[in-house]
């Protein structure tokens, strides 16, 4: 566990030992995720929700539809909002305050994901053009970090947004009134992203905190359920060749339809 | 034995705050007296004797004491001090006197010797007014480690895990071949043949972590480990 | 975390039974409850792996998460105290625990219920054990229904034991308030809001202390002395679940069976302290 946030040789040099053998520390293989469990509309008072166990990695994700005025340039769309919270019970080194980078590209990760798929249609959140639209907001919330939090809020904000519902107005004279009642959210696509780092030489899924620890680089891929890949994010100060970012792909490619079924609720 | 102003039976689990004894007696680890009342100050197992009563923690960080061997890692390089992370309150120090056997120049390279970042097996030899924790590798098993991997269990459990006069650690290392070196600040550190046996190791440190607070542990533990090795054939 | 509590549901009195000098055990509050029956209260100790000490909470309908770090270095260090720990409390909510949706960024009230939380579990801490060290005490409010100051100090008690903090006693928690000049115990969102007055209340069971006491509303010192009593029984309803928490993690219900005095093995090594009980 990063108390410190000091990096241990041993802990270094024993990943990488065990790596060159073609294993990892827990016994997985390199392709391997850990045990996702995914339950969704565990919160009552968001318009949607999903828990996310990824090992022992915890993400609580909320959806909640609230209203207000369009941006400038889209005056006939709704708006969707990403956010995520690094909470300091999660981590023992990770102190409370405005988000950090990590926080701030795990956020913007998902957030592009969700919006290159055009996961929600924007214009149907549209209640009176260029003055009252609905905005869904994704609030990704981590309550245990053990490594690839990428991937669990990825897929956790999928399985929210499927549950979720809106309020529906109606429009009389110019202006809207809730009618009480709620559709659901229509979801278009079911984008998830799939981590892939490298450790020396060893391209692996899903990990844990300690091989976050010692990795060289990671490159995020999300893919859409027509194998479109939707967005990517290369972080970590180790360069990839471009035949490594081909099998990265590949593993994520594969990955992705298994990650999808959990979010669905298979 | 049931004593008449004992409020609990011989290893009943209490909570801070009860009352574990009324009248004179001899108050031990976690526990306090308010006047006529003993208190527990920690979630654990009451125990008592004719003259003192005590509670064992179930939970509870790393307290140091002098001549505890600990299992560390060097945060920082300050001044000719290394200050290592052994996981209590605050950092402890080894000074190059404590690191190094022989005499030294000023402008002495600490980095030869130990690192930010690498794991050390020390002794702790003082804790100074400030309680400050003072380190020292000069001695047989202590210093720079450079195999193995670490395994963290609540430092409360880490006698169950020696067991009387090492027997149990003794015949877990018997039984799996690999070496285990054991801190009292809750560190173990672990080497074995291959990645199986480490796992062995593991997987019976967990159990016992999770069950020292019952008894007839030695035997479950025996066995566990001779079926994980049946498994593995 | 992830079941939906259930809330006990009786047949409500219909009005006009009540205006006709009603007998107090009869009448029934809006989700059904008599008026000195506490909402549904589950508990569970160290529910998080990174947390030195953790405890999940269900109150009603809240869902309240926390995690206690420490003793550890106190950061920045100007900040530590030389002869005692520093207990630091942050109650943070997360934006989707109510309606509307609100930001991540603490208000005053987070910072307020933060700063009574810590006089209300101080009491109960052994801090001069500790010089220039923090305990961190950290909530997240998952879902929030009333009564969440109240919730989060009887999950930060039992965090605390949990993190093996030596403790005087536990502190447990509860409001007690008034409605339809009824008092009453354990509001929830909607008697919270729509009552005549509220009252959060925390007391230490075994030292018979009380460490929080917050008033708002309207009572005459009688109703206010019924109230505080009745406060201090749903206190102590509430620290017979805090107590079932922390031993339920360790599956022990009885006392063993005269075991073997194979455990502790040497333990202690050294023959205990004879002045008051060493840690």
């Amino acid at each position: 566990m990063s108390k410190n946030n000091i990096v241990s040789h041993l802990k270094q040099k024993k990943i990488s030992e065990v790596l060159s053998t073609g294993k990892r520390m827990d016994g997985r293989g390199f392709g391997d995720f850990r045990e996702l469990t995914i339950k969704s509309n565990v919160l009552f008072k968001s318009e949607g929700s999903a828990e996310v166990w990824l090992g022992k990695s915890h993400v609580m994700v909320g959806v909640k539809v609230g209203t207000g005025t369009p941006f400038e340039d889209t005056p006939n769309e709704g708006v969707l909002m990403t956010n995520a919270e690094f909470t300091p019970i999660a981590n023992a080194a990770w102190e409370p305050g405005p988000p950090n980078e990590a926080s701030i590209e795990l956020a913007r990760v998902v957030d592009r994901g969700l919006r290159s798929a055009n996961v929600l249609t924007t214009e149907s959140l549209c209640i009176i053009p260029g003055k009252f639209v609905q905005i869904v907001f994704v609030d990704l919330y981590v309550l245990n970090y053990d490594g690839n939090l990428i991937d669990a809020c990825s897929a956790g904000a999928v399985a929210a947004l499927m549950v979720a519902k809106r309020p529906t107005f109606n429009v009389i004279e110019k202006e809207a009134k809730p009618t009480g009642e709620k559709v659901p959210l229509i979801v278009c696509k079911k984008p998830v992203a799939v981590s892939v780092i490298k450790i020396g030489d060893s391209l692996i899924l899903d990990p844990t905190a300690d091989e976050e620890d010692v990795m060289d680089a990671r490159l995020t891929v999300t893919f859409d359920e027509d194998d479109h890949i939707c967005t990517m994010q290369k972080s970590g100060s180790v360069g990839l060749t471009v035949d490594e970012i081909k099998k990265c792909i590949n593993m994520a490619q594969e990955k992705a339809p298994q990650i999808r079924a959990k979010a669905l609720g298979d | 034995m049931l004593n008449m102003s004992a409020n609990f039976q011989d290893r009943e689990i209490v909570i801070p705050g009860d009352v574990v004894y009324e009248g004179k007696i001899r108050t031990g680890e976690n526990t306090y007296r308010d006047q006529d009342h003993v208190y527990a100050t920690r979630l654990g197992l009451v125990n008592y004797s004719p003259d003192n009563v005590y509670v064992v923690a179930l939970s509870a960080g790393y307290t140091p004491l002098v001549g505890d061997v600990v299992i560390g890692q060097v945060v920082d390089i300050d001044l000719g001090e290394w200050k290592i992370d052994i996981g209590a309150q605050d950092l402890a120090v080894m000074g190059i006197p404590d690191a190094v056997d022989r005499p030294f120049r000023t402008e002495f390279n600490m980095t030869r010797v130990l690192n930010i970042g690498d794991t050390m097996i020390a002794k702790i030899v003082d804790i100074d007014r400030r309680r400050t924790v003072i380190l020292s590798i000069l001695g047989q098993g202590l210093g720079w480690v450079n195999e193995g991997f670490l395994m963290h269990i609540t430092p409360s459990k880490i006698p169950r895990l020696i067991g009387k006069k090492g027997s149990m650690i003794n015949m877990i290392i018997r039984e799996t071949g690999c070496r285990v070196a054991i801190g009292q600040n809750g560190r173990i550190l672990i080497s074995g043949p291959n990645r199986e046996r480490e796992e062995m190791v593991v997987k019976t440190v967990t159990k016992i972590e999770q069950e020292a607070h019952t008894s007839g542990l030695t035997n479950r533990t025996q066995e566990y480990l001779r079926q994980l090795k049946e498994r593995s054939r | 975390m992830s079941k939906k509590p259930t809330t006990k549901k009786t047949a409500a009195r219909k009005p006009a039974a009540r205006s006709k000098k009603p007998k107090v055990d009869s009448w029934k509050r809006a989700d059904g409850r008599s008026f000195d029956e506490l909402r549904p209260l589950k508990i569970e100790s160290g529910v998080l792996p990174n947390a030195d000490g953790s405890a999940y909470i269900e109150m009603g309908r809240n869902k309240i998460l926390c995690g206690v770090f420490g003793p550890r270095e106190m950061h920045p260090k100007h900040n530590a105290k030389p002869n005692e720990a520093v207990l630091r409390c942050r109650y943070h909510m997360a934006p989707f625990s109510v309606d509307p949706r609100r930001s991540p960024a603490p208000s005053r009230r987070d910072q307020e219920i933060s700063m009574v939380m810590r006089s209300a579990l101080e009491p109960a801490v052994f801090l001069d054990r500790y010089p220039r060290a923090s305990i961190d005490v950290y909530i997240e409010v998952l879902e929030a229904d009333g009564g969440t100051r109240c919730a989060s100090i009887n999950a930060a008690s039992v965090a605390l034991v949990d993190a093996g903090i030596p403790m005087k006693d536990l502190v447990a928690a509860c409001a007690v308030g008034k409605i339809d000049d009824k008092i009453i115990v354990d509001l929830g969102d909607y008697e919270d809001k729509k009552g005549q007055s509220d009252m959060p209340v925390a007391y230490m069971p075994k030292l018979g202390k009380v460490t929080l006491l917050q008033m708002d509303g309207i009572m005459t010192a009688e109703e206010n002395e019924r109230a505080l009593n009745l406060a201090i029984d749903g206190c102590k309803k509430v620290y017979e679940v805090q107590r079932e928490a922390l031993k339920k993690k360790y599956g022990i219900d009885q006392p063993q069976d005269k075991p073997p005095k194979e455990f502790p093995p040497e333990e202690p090594t050294e023959e205990p302290p004879v002045e008051e009980g060493h840690q």
